[in-house]
C-alpha cells in the first residue's frame, strides 16, 4: 500500500528536518559516513581538490619557468627534483591537478547525464524505442574505446581539451546507460509508478521526478565511474602525445618524461610521482566507487556492519 | 537459435558501425586531415597509389559520398587496405600480417588467464565471507584497477630492465636472434614478453575478482543454494557447480564488455614496452600520419573485440540452458 503523503506540505520546520535528513541525500551522506572505503576516496578526493583549488599555496615555483639546475635530484629547494628543461617536478605535479581533475569532473557529469537520458529512457519507453536504444548501447560498449579516442585524435590533432572531453563522454557513457536501463526496468512496474501515471503525471515528469530519485546511489556509482574512466584516458592519450603537448597535466608530464627517457636518465621521480598521481586519483574515484555498490546493494556489505543494521 | 541469430545480429550491426566511423570521420574533421597527408607523400609514392588514398579518405574525387561509402565498404570486406605510406612500399595486409601474432598471443593468453584466476579467486573470496582472504583482496584490487596500465608497465620497466637488468628494455625479441621454431629463440620472445604480460595481468584481473565475488555473494542467498546445503552436498561441489556456475554467467557477460577496456590497456602497454603488435603500429601509423593503416587496424582490434564477444556468446549457451530454450 502506498502511503498517500506525497503532495501535503510537512506542517513545522523540524518534521521538514526530519524528512530530509531520512531522505536520499541525507541517507547517502550517512551511509558515505559510516563506509571505511568511501571515507578514505574521500579524504583523496578533497586533498586534490585543494590542489586543483589552490596550486599556489602549496608550490610557489613557477611550474612552467625553465630556470632551475637541470636534471637535479630532489632537495629542500625542489623537493622532487628538476626536469631536463630545467623546471621544479613538485610545482608541476601540484599544478597539474587542475586539468585531471577538471576532466574527470566534467567528462563524467556529462557522460552520467548521456546515460540517464539514453539508459532510463530506453527503459520506460519499452518495445522498439528500448530495442533500439539498447542496441545503439551495446554497440558502444563493445568498439574498444581507447583505439577510437586515438584515432579521433589522430584526425584533429591539436583540437585542444574541448575535442578530448567531446571524445572522452562520447565513448564513456554506454556502460552506465546499460546498468541504469536495466535498474530503470526493474522499477517499471512497481505501484508508485503506476500510481504516477494514474495521476495522469506527463512522462518526462514521472521519469525526472518519481524514477530518478529512487536511483541516485547508482547514478553517483556511474559518474564516479565515468570520472574514473576519463581520468585514466586522457591520461593515457596525453601519455601518448595525443593531448595538447603544452598544456599543464599529469598526463602531459608523463609525455615529456617519457621523451627525455627520464627512467633511464635518473630522473625517475619525473615519470613516477605523475603516475602515482593518477593512481591516487583514480584510485579515490575507484573505492568511491565500490563503495557505493556497497550502498545500494546492502548484500555487498562488510558482514561486521551488516548485521543488525536496518533502514528506516 | 533465436538467441545465435540475435548475436550473429549483433555482430554484424556492430562490424557496420566500425566501417562506418571509419569512413566519416576524416570526412567529419574540419579541413580534411588527409589533404595535408596527401601533400606529403606527393612525389614520393607513385600516382595510382595516392589515387586509392584519395578515393579512401574522399579527397578530389568526382564521386558522390555514397558511391564513396560503398566503394570503401566493398573494398574493406574484401581485404583491400590500400597501402602503407609508413612502411611503404608494403601494403597494410602486409604490416598487420607481421604484428598480429605477436598481440593475439601476448593479449589473448593474458585475458584468458587474468579471467580463469580471477574468477576463482572471485569466487573462493566470495564463498569464504570475511575470512582474512576476503577482507584482504578486493580493497587491495579496487585500488590496483584503477591503476593507469602505463604507469604499472613504467613501474616494472625501471624495476627489472632498468634497475635490476633481468629483463630485456623492449621489443619482442632480441636483434641478434634468427627467427625460427628453435629454443633459443622462443626462450628469449618469453623474456620480453614477461613484463608487458604481468603488466596487464596486475591491472586487469582485480575486475575480475571485484565482480566475481559480487556476483558470488549475491548467488549465495539463492534458496537452491539453500537447498543444496540442505542435502548435505559437499561445500566444493554446492561453491563449484551451485553457487559458481551461476554466478559465472553475469561475469562472462562482463568479459564480453570489459575485452575493450584490456585491449584498449594493451595497446598503451605494447607502446611502453615497443613490443612490436598491433597496439604499437597503432600509434606508429598515428605519429606518422598513415591514416590507412590507422583505420585498418581500429578495424582489426574491433574484430579481434567481437569474435571474442561471440566466443563468449557461444560459451554462455553452453553454460547457461536458458538461453537455448526458446524465448
Amino acid at each position: 500500500m502506498a502511503t498517500m503523503t506525497l503532495g501535503t506540505p510537512p506542517a513545522r520546520r523540524s518534521e521538514l528536518l526530519a524528512r530530509l535528513r531520512s531522505g536520499t541525500v541525507g541517507n547517502l551522506a550517512r551511509a558515505l559516513a559510516g563506509n571505511r572505503k568511501a571515507m578514505a576516496g574521500t579524504v583523496v578526493l578533497a586533498f586534490f581538490a585543494f590542489c586543483a583549488v589552490f596550486p599556489g599555496v602549496l608550490a610557489s615555483d613557477n611550474p612552467n619557468a625553465e630556470i632551475y639546475a637541470r636534471a637535479a635530484a630532489p632537495s629542500a629547494a625542489h623537493l622532487l627534483g628538476t626536469t631536463s628543461y630545467g623546471q621544479d617536478v613538485f610545482a608541476q605535479l601540484v599544478w597539474g591537478t587542475r586539468q585531471s581533475l577538471v576532466i574527470a569532473l566534467v567528462v563524467g557529469g556529462l557522460a552520467t547525464v548521456l546515460s540517464v537520458a539514453i539508459g532510463v529512457t530506453a527503459a520506460y519507453l519499452g518495445g522498439i524505442a528500448d530495442d533500439v536504444l539498447s542496441l545503439f548501447t551495446d554497440v558502444f560498449l563493445v568498439i574498444p574505446a581507447f583505439p577510437l579516442i586515438v584515432v579521433i585524435a589522430a584526425y584533429s590533432k591539436n583540437g585542444g581539451d574541448t575535442i578530448l572531453i567531446a571524445v572522452l563522454v562520447a565513448t564513456g557513457w554506454s556502460y552506465g546507460a546499460r546498468q541504469l536501463r536495466s535498474q530503470a526496468l526493474s522499477l517499471r512496474s512497481r505501484d508508485f509508478l503506476v500510481a504516477a501515471k494514474l495521476r495522469g503525471e506527463r512522462r518526462w515528469r514521472i521519469i525526472v521526478f518519481e524514477i530518478l530519485p529512487t536511483m541516485t546511489s547508482l547514478i553517483v556509482a556511474n559518474f564516479l565511474g565515468a570520472a574514473l574512466y576519463a581520468v585514466l584516458a586522457a591520461a593515457g592519450l596525453q601519455f601518448i602525445g595525443l593531448g595538447n603537448p603544452s598544456s599543464m597535466s599529469w598526463g602531459t608530464m608523463l609525455y615529456w618524461a617519457e621523451n627525455n627517457e627520464a627512467l633511464q636518465a635518473g630522473m625517475p621521480l619525473w615519470a613516477i610521482m605523475p603516475g602515482i598521481a593518477i593512481a591516487l586519483l583514480g584510485g579515490a574515484f575507484s573505492l568511491l566507487n565500490f563503495a557505493f555498490d556497497e550502498i545500494g546493494n546492502p548484500a555487498l556489505r562488510p558482514v561486521r556492519r551488516a548485521r543488525g543494521r536496518r533502514n528506516p | 537459435m533465436g538467441y545465435v541469430v540475435r548475436r550473429l545480429g549483433f555482430f554484424v550491426v556492430t562490424l557496420w558501425s566500425c566501417l562506418t566511423i571509419n569512413f566519416v570521420l576524416p570526412r567529419l574533421m574540419p579541413g580534411n586531415p588527409a589533404i595535408a597527408m596527401m601533400a606529403r607523400f606527393r612525389g614520393r609514392v607513385n600516382g595510382q597509389v595516392l589515387h586509392a588514398l584519395e578515393i579512401a579518405f574522399g579527397v578530389d574525387t568526382k564521386q558522390s559520398e555514397i558511391s564513396q561509402y560503398f566503394g570503401y565498404l566493398g573494398d574493406t570486406l574484401t581485404g583491400h587496405f590500400g597501402v602503407s605510406l609508413t612502411f611503404f612500399p608494403d601494403t597494410v595486409l602486409q604490416v598487420v600480417r607481421s604484428a598480429i601474432l605477436w598481440t593475439v598471443v601476448l593479449v589473448g593468453v593474458t585475458t584468458i588467464i587474468g579471467f580463469v584466476l580471477g574468477t576463482l579467486i572471485g569466487m573462493i573470496s566470495g564463498w569464504r565471507r570475511g575470512s582474512k582472504l576476503d577482507s584482504i583482496l578486493p580493497p587491495v584490487f579496487v585500488v590496483t584497477s584503477a591503476f593507469p596500465y602505463f604507469f604499472v608497465a613504467l613501474l616494472l620497466l625501471l624495476a627489472f630492465s632498468i634497475t635490476l637488468g633481468w629483463t630485456p628494455l623492449g621489443f619482442g625479441y632480441s636483434n641478434t636472434d634468427t627467427i625460427g621454431w628453435t629454443w633459443h629463440y622462443i626462450g628469449d620472445v618469453l623474456d620480453h614478453a614477461i613484463l608487458p604480460a604481468c603488466t596487464i595481468l596486475i591491472t586487469s584481473i582485480g575486475g575480475w575478482i571485484l565482480t566475481m565475488r559480487n556476483n558470488m555473494i549475491t548467488t549465495l542467498a539463492e534458496d537452491y543454494v539453500r537447498m543444496a546445503r540442505a542435502k548435505g552436498l559437499s561445500p566444493a561441489r554446492i561453491m563449484m557447480d551451485y553457487a559458481g556456475r551461476n554466478a559465472i554467467l553475469p561475469n562472462l557477460t562482463g568479459f564480453a564488455m570489459s575485452l575493450g577496456f584490456v585491449v584498449s590497456g594493451a595497446i598503451l602497454v605494447e607502446y611502453v614496452f615497443s613490443y612490436p603488435g598491433l597496439g604499437y603500429m597503432l600509434l606508429e601509423a598515428v605519429q606518422n600520419e598513415d591514416f590507412a593503416l590507422m583505420q585498418t587496424l581500429f578495424l582489426l582490434i574491433t574484430v579481434a573485440v567481437l569474435v571474442a564477444v561471440l566466443v563468449v556468446d557461444f560459451v554462455t549457451l553452453v553454460l547457461d540452458p536458458r538461453t537455448r530454450s526458446e524465448r
